[in-house]
């Protein structure tokens, strides 16, 4: 395999590594715009990871064509995981508890759920989903030196990674073009203005939180359902993601459009996993496991010590509880 | 109509009432899920607490873990610095122990000084590693939530690394793991049979230790004044930093110790077999405790139970998956019951 070659298939590998953590970070930034932290990224991704497995196996089953099937995955894992970040939602919305000890909660208890459906609900422990998305070639003709190559890296991909280009750009619009993005943007720097302007906040908050599950569930479900996965379910398959997502978020300032140049660095880092023995550059397994964990938390060193004092672009009030009486 | 209002003081039953009934609705939700499942509900919970009756040691093995894990997440917790990479910060004490188990002169490897030289190590390197995350979040304000977290994941492909690899042992026979330690290396077990150590006099001597330091010394005073307000701290002139530092250095270096006992009383070697959620259990049982040391001792057997099950239920015939749930949803009712021990609801006629 010539170098350029080689260029394409780590930059394809990377995009599709980076594409559900892209999913989850969008969705976070969402939230966190509105003032709610969610550190549940991990269990509301495992919850959506586990519902695409147990529906892609339900739904392909029946016959159905994979694409129909693959799409309507992509909704229950969606509607999962908006449903588990309720659970967050109404603990810290309405019962006020503090948002990092809560989003703790969820990533246990998220993790916990989807390992016990799992061990319930899946009888064959080698069972894996055999129809799932495939890829669609755009720019298999375009015959021009490296820029061919840099074509077909993102553009011979699935409709997932598809739709996280186009996700990316509905939420920078959503969030800088929109009145409702104008007041999401206010709930989360200065929700007591939003309120004096007639901005339900609370139910506002409620809202952004679970399309924030929204998102982490379908980025969950990419790792299964995807066409560069294996299409099986495993304890342990997120592996930090969630978590990665979140520094992600600060990584990027909070903006949909750094996120998506961020998730497919990390994207590179975890494809060298993979093609870093493939292309026998390197075969210490456990190092090349290391190497997306420490690049992570280097990146995160470095936003933080080249950002002006204090001001990472975090919003003003984030992880703050609102509460119309206690102003 | 309902209306919730803020108390000024929690009534001191309601401090205890609430975790109480959080860990019994926790219970009863998981038995519910266990039935809709079609799993024999009433079977798992008589081998949860049953089976933990009959396995006091079994039990009382994790608690010593979970006692000296929980009392360093408590004292950064304090403080309001979040580690989460206490399963880490063992990990990387195991290895600094094993290390000095397996490498250490000869004469030492014979001498009763063994143990405290893989104590202090363990200290030193789980100290040092989660000064990784406090040293940035004390210097550059870097999110130690996030850090800590995935230094959990370094710190296991360091110790897969080290018994796959370079410290893998010629007597292991293909398994990845070392050498057995030196017998000098092995803290030994109370009783003629079973495997509860002399580990847990370790465990409690820190639990009275922290319980003292934690609310009757100076030090103990400043880091709660840090943990209420950072703006009052600094007006006070507590250095912030300086104390995040020492939090972190003793949340760690406790945890390595944590590893240091587990290798020396009950492996007896270094091997990759490690419950990598023992650090979120460690914060479940802070959490319980209200952060309190002497609770934490409580709470700790009683998560020592919760852990013993895991490893239990699947003989029963019960996924033992049910159990890592259970940990789970106690911490969310917990939060969720605190509202009432912050709030007040009441009905007021309209």
């Amino acid at each position: 395999m010539n170098g350029l070659n080689i260029f394409q298939d780590l930059l394809a590998s990377a995009v599709a590594m980076g594409t559900p953590i892209l999913f989850t970070a969008l969705g976070e930034i969402i939230t966190e715009k509105s003032g709610v932290q969610n550190l549940g990224l991990e269990g509301m991704m495992y919850i959506g990871a586990i519902t695409a497995f147990l529906s892609g196996l339900a739904l392909t089953a029946t016959g159905m064509p994979a694409l129909t099937a693959m799409i309507l995955v992509i909704i229950f894992a969606a509607l999962a995981g908006s449903l588990i970040a309720l659970l967050h939602a109404y603990v810290c919305l309405s019962l006020r508890a503090n948002q990092i000890v809560s989003g703790l909660a969820l990533a246990i208890f998220g993790t916990g759920l989807s390992y016990y459906l799992g061990k319930v609900f899946i009888t064959d422990a080698t069972a894996i989903l055999n129809d799932r998305l495939t890829r669609f070639h755009f720019a298999d003709g375009i015959d021009i030196p490296f820029v061919g190559q840099l074509l077909r890296a993102f553009l011979n991909q699935d409709l997932l990674v598809y739709l996280a280009y186009i996700m990316v750009f509905v939420v920078w619009f959503f969030i800088y073009k929109t009145q409702r993005g104008l007041n999401l943007r206010a709930i989360g720097e200065n929700p007591g203005a939003a309120d004096a302007v007639g901005v339900n906040v609370k139910l506002s908050r409620y809202i952004y939180v679970m399309i924030g599950g929204a998102f982490a569930g379908v980025g969950g479900s990419a790792l299964i359902i995807s066409a560069s996965s294996v299409g099986q379910w495993g304890q342990g398959m997120i592996a930090g993601r969630g978590w990665i997502a979140i520094a992600l978020v600060i990584f990027a300032r909070w903006n949909p459009k750094l996120v998506i140049w961020g998730a497919y660095l990390f994207g590179i880092a975890m494809a060298l996993e993979s093609r870093a023995q493939i292309y026998g550059w390197f075969d210490n397994i456990f190092i090349l496991k290391m190497i997306p964990y420490i690049v992570t938390i280097l990146v995160l060193l470095v936003t933080f010590i080249f950002s002006k004092q204090k001001d990472i672009g975090e919003p003003e009030s984030l992880s703050k509880p609102y509460d119309r009486e206690e102003r | 109509m309902i209306k919730v209002e803020k108390r000024l003081e929690t009534p001191k039953y309601l401090l205890i009432l609430t975790p109480i009934v959080s860990v019994l609705v926790a219970l009863m939700f998981s038995a519910i899920l266990l039935l809709v499942t079609g799993e024999d509900a009433a079977r798992a919970m008589n081998t949860i607490f049953g089976g933990s009756l009959i396995n006091w040691q079994e039990v009382l093995v994790n608690s010593v873990t979970l006692m000296i894990l929980s009392i360093g997440v408590a004292v950064a917790f304090k403080m309001v610095v979040w580690n989460i990479g206490a399963a880490g910060q063992m990990m990387i004490g195991m290895i600094c122990a094993a290390g000095v188990a397996l490498f250490a002169p000869i004469a030492l490897r014979d001498s009763i000084f063994l143990i405290p030289i893989m104590a202090v190590a363990a200290v030193i390197g789980g100290g040092l590693w989660a000064l990784i995350s406090g040293g940035a979040k004390a210097i550059w304000n870097v999110n130690e939530v996030i850090t800590s977290l995935l230094l959990n994941y370094v710190a296991l492909y360091i110790l897969q690394f080290l018994v796959f690899g370079p410290w893998k042992g010629v007597t292991s026979s293909g398994f990845p793991q070392t050498d057995p330690f030196p017998a000098a290396a092995k803290i030994p077990a109370i009783f003629e049979t079973g495997r509860l150590h002399y580990g847990l006099f370790v465990a409690l001597a820190i639990i009275i230790i922290f319980y003292f330091l934690l609310n009757k010394s100076r030090w103990g005073y400043e880091i709660r004044v840090i943990g209420e307000g950072r703006n009052v701290a600094r007006y006070g002139g507590m250095s912030l930093s300086k104390n995040i530092i020492i939090a972190m250095f003793i949340s760690g270096g406790l945890a390595g110790l944590a590893g240091a006992i587990h290798v020396s009383a009950l492996e007896g070697r270094l091997s990759p077999h490690m419950n990598t959620d023992i650090g979120y259990t460690a914060i479940i049982v802070v959490w319980l405790s209200r952060l309190h040391p002497l609770v934490i001792g409580i709470v700790s057997v009683f998560m020592g139970a919760l852990l013993f099950a895991e490893t239990n239920l699947p003989a029963a015939g019960i996924p033992s998956e049910i159990a890592k749930l259970l940990q789970g949803s106690i911490l969310f009712f917990v939060i969720a019951g605190d509202f009432f021990s912050r709030y007040k609801v009441k009905y007021v006629k309209e």
